[in-house]
């Protein structure tokens, strides 16, 4: 990640030089591709131009419908060829207080200011129906910011415009609530943060119609690029995490257990067991813990055990405690968990560590920070972890992996790996998407980079469009075995061209590799393509920098390789000549 | 700080705003001498200068700069 946009930046270096950091991000290969409308109600041009920046620097490659000034309501009531023929994935409604229409009058009686807020929210609502049946696309909506003046003063919260604003922001929330790709940028939370005085700069209002500081925008952009990271499945999975004074005050191989400062007998153990705290409620979200330290494994979990401690060893998926290099423990984790080095987020409070390990494996993010408060502030804003949708399965997660290192434990103590894999005692679901699972098929679609041949991303609305077609033939598969359930770990997609079917997509999850699983994917797609009357399949094989190990998959799969041109090849199958394959997976319903 | 101290700080922050280390400024210099300089660019370039200099400009000075030279001649003043 550049330097200037690691949280916490500094705004006004980033409005400076935005137009050089943009430059050098344009440097960089690769990267999704992806269509923003900005439909606001007030000036947005810089925001969307410091969007781009902390997009680029998440490996997002965005283009930009920007409505004309404050037109975002006829933008999406109406439309426009310009807007249509852009096909906007995400809409971004930037609108704040300023654009509220109505607000209450002094002593209004409360029917009419009731009907009023009614009115208000029936208009964001259309606003809303009207994108998502237009496009099907992702809304991204910003709520309600404080204004700037309280002409009755403190009764303004309750029984003024500020309770007014609350009111509208309710009805948003509750629209969320209940409508899947619908997010709120909490531009409330972003303006309290900044200091709603320096927000509300009256003069880029007059002036340019800026509704913030000109100085506010990177925090809102920071703000919108961190929710569209995290449905477009860019966040981070791993928190890889130095002990001695990271967290617990103290050195536990000098100062031993009861030298050690943590828990809430002295301020500094206060402190370290607030942010313990902090990163195991992390982990509930399914963030994967691991300790990255240089110590004996004895003294780490010695410590880790420390009964006035919050994060305890069964917490962490991964310890590396020893006296190797950082950087090639950190390569080893992402080994084990299947991952890679860029879902790492390295937190360690030497400088001299963390500028190895930024130098040595520059896909890890790193964290800087000089106390434990500010370690809790910067993994509070880095927006690297944004939740958007939280499913059974991501609260799960670290079961999930601590299992497979138990599985890892076993497969060492059986003659021969199938062996291993029988006493699995494997069991797979595999079948076409339900409606309930989609939210979780997108996010693993989107996240996959590994095991997909592909790499073909989705919103969310596209693939309730896949899942609605009779043009597609889906599979998505689920994997359980005795030590836990891994749920949905692969998907596959493919389009029906009368008996031809062209894959659009095969992916799996990397936690479940080397399993078998995949077979069981192909057995039950020509089994159902047989069902369908299709006689070939086709698979497409796009390399990535990421994706070289399933470079070979149809091959093992036995298609046979039609044509290839630089890299890019298109593989055949012949659905009667087809034998399934042996695996160890039982299916089931 | 002197004219002279200013119209270097200025320099900088041209040069920064408009990601050209080969942009050199006069008092005569408008927006017309350099091509990056539009009404958005303008918002950015303002608000540099005033945090590198610690001062504001009023929004009728804002509209109403001709020249880097009268946006040099502000900040002297305020400076005083």
């Amino acid at each position: 990640m550049l330097k200037e946009l690691e949280f916490p930046f500094d705004n006004d270096e980033i409005m400076r030089s935005k137009r050089k950091l943009l430059r050098i991000l344009k440097e960089r290969e690769g990267g999704i591709p992806l269509r923003i409308a900005v439909l606001g109600g007030s000036t947005t041009s810089d925001i969307v131009k410091v969007v781009e920046l902390f997009l680029r620097d998440r490996g997002i490659i965005p283009t930009f419908y920007e409505s004309e000034y404050a037109q975002y309501q006829s933008d999406a009531l109406f439309g426009n060829p310009e807007l249509d023929a852009f096909k906007p994935e995400i809409v971004f409604i930037h609108t704040t207080s300023r654009n509220i229409e109505e607000l209450p009058e002094i002593n209004e009686n409360p029917e009419s200011v009731n009907s009023k807020a009614e009115r208000e929210s029936a208009r964001f609502e259309a606003i809303w129906k009207a994108l998502s049946e237009r496009y099907g696309c992702i809304i991204i909506q910003n709520n309600f910011e404080l204004p700037s003046e309280r002409l009755m003063g403190n009764r303004e919260a309750s029984s003024g415009r500020i309770d007014f604003i609350s009111r509208l922001n309710a009805q948003i929330y509750e629209y969320a609530r209940n409508h899947k790709s619908f997010y709120v940028n909490d531009l409330n939370y972003l303006a309290a943060r900044y200091g709603l005085e320096r927000w509300h700069e009256e003069r880029h209002w007059h002036l340019y119609k800026y509704a913030m500081s000109v100085s506010a925008i990177p925090d809102v952009a920071h703000s919108v690029a961190s929710i569209i990271c995290s449905v477009m499945g860019r966040n981070k999975k791993v928190l890889a995490l130095d002990l001695d004074n990271t967290l617990w005050g103290g050195v536990i191989g000098d100062d031993g257990i009861s030298g050690i400062e943590i828990g809430s007998e002295t301020s500094e153990g206060q402190s370290f067991l607030a942010l313990q705290k902090y990163i195991k409620r992390m982990k509930d979200l399914g963030i994967l813990l691991t300790v990255c330290s240089k110590n004996d494994m004895e003294n780490a979990i010695e410590g880790l055990n420390h009964p006035d401690g919050a994060l305890k060893p069964s917490d962490f998926v991964c310890i590396k405690a020893n006296w190797d290099e950082k950087w090639r423990n950190l390569e080893e984790t992402a080994r084990e968990l299947n991952l890679l080095p860029e879902s790492i987020v390295f937190v360690d409070d030497n400088p001299a560590e963390r500028e190895i390990v930024r130098a040595q494996l520059p896909e890890v993010t790193v964290l800087d920070f000089d106390s434990p408060e500010e370690c809790l502030r910067v993994l509070d804003g880095c927006g690297l972890f944004e939740v958007t949708t939280l499913s059974e399965d991501d609260a799960k997660r670290g079961e999930m992996y601590r299992a497979n290192a138990q599985r890892e434990e076993q497969s060492k103590r059986f003659e021969s790996y199938d062996d291993f894999l029988e006493s699995l005692e494997m069991r797979a679901e595999i079948g076409d998407f339900e409606p309930i699972h989609i939210p979780r098929i997108t996010q693993l679609t989107n996240k996959s980079n590994q095991f997909n041949v592909t790499t073909k991303r989705y919103t969310l609305a596209e693939m309730e469009e896949v899942a609605a077609s009779t043009d597609y033939v889906r599979l998505c598969g689920r994997l359980t075995d005795k030590f836990g359930d891994n749920g949905i770990v692969s998907v596959v997609i493919g389009k029906r061209d009368n008996a031809a079917l062209h894959l659009d997509l095969w992916l799996m999850s990397c936690r479940v590799l080397k399993r078998g699983m995949e077979f069981a994917m192909l057995n039950t797609l020509v089994a159902k393509c047989r069902e369908l009357g299709i006689r070939e399949i086709f698979g497409y094989y796009f390399p990535t920098k990421k994706n070289a190990m399933v470079k070979d998959l149809f091959a093992e799969f036995g298609f046979t390789k039609t044509s290839e041109d630089e890299g890019n090849s298109v593989w055949k199958l012949n659905v009667e000549a087809f034998d399934p394959i042996d695996t160890k997976i039982q299916i089931g319903e | 700080m002197s004219k002279e101290q200013i119209m270097e700080r200025l320099t900088e922050i041209f040069r920064d705003v408009f990601d050209d280390e080969n942009i050199e400024i006069s008092d005569s210099t408008t927006a017309d001498d350099i091509e990056a300089w539009d009404s958005l660019e303008h918002i950015t370039l303002i608000s540099a200068v005033e945090k590198a200099f610690k001062m504001r400009f009023t929004m009728r000075e804002v509209s109403g700069m001709k020249n880097v030279g009268e946006m040099a001649e502000i900040i002297l003043e305020r400076g005083k």
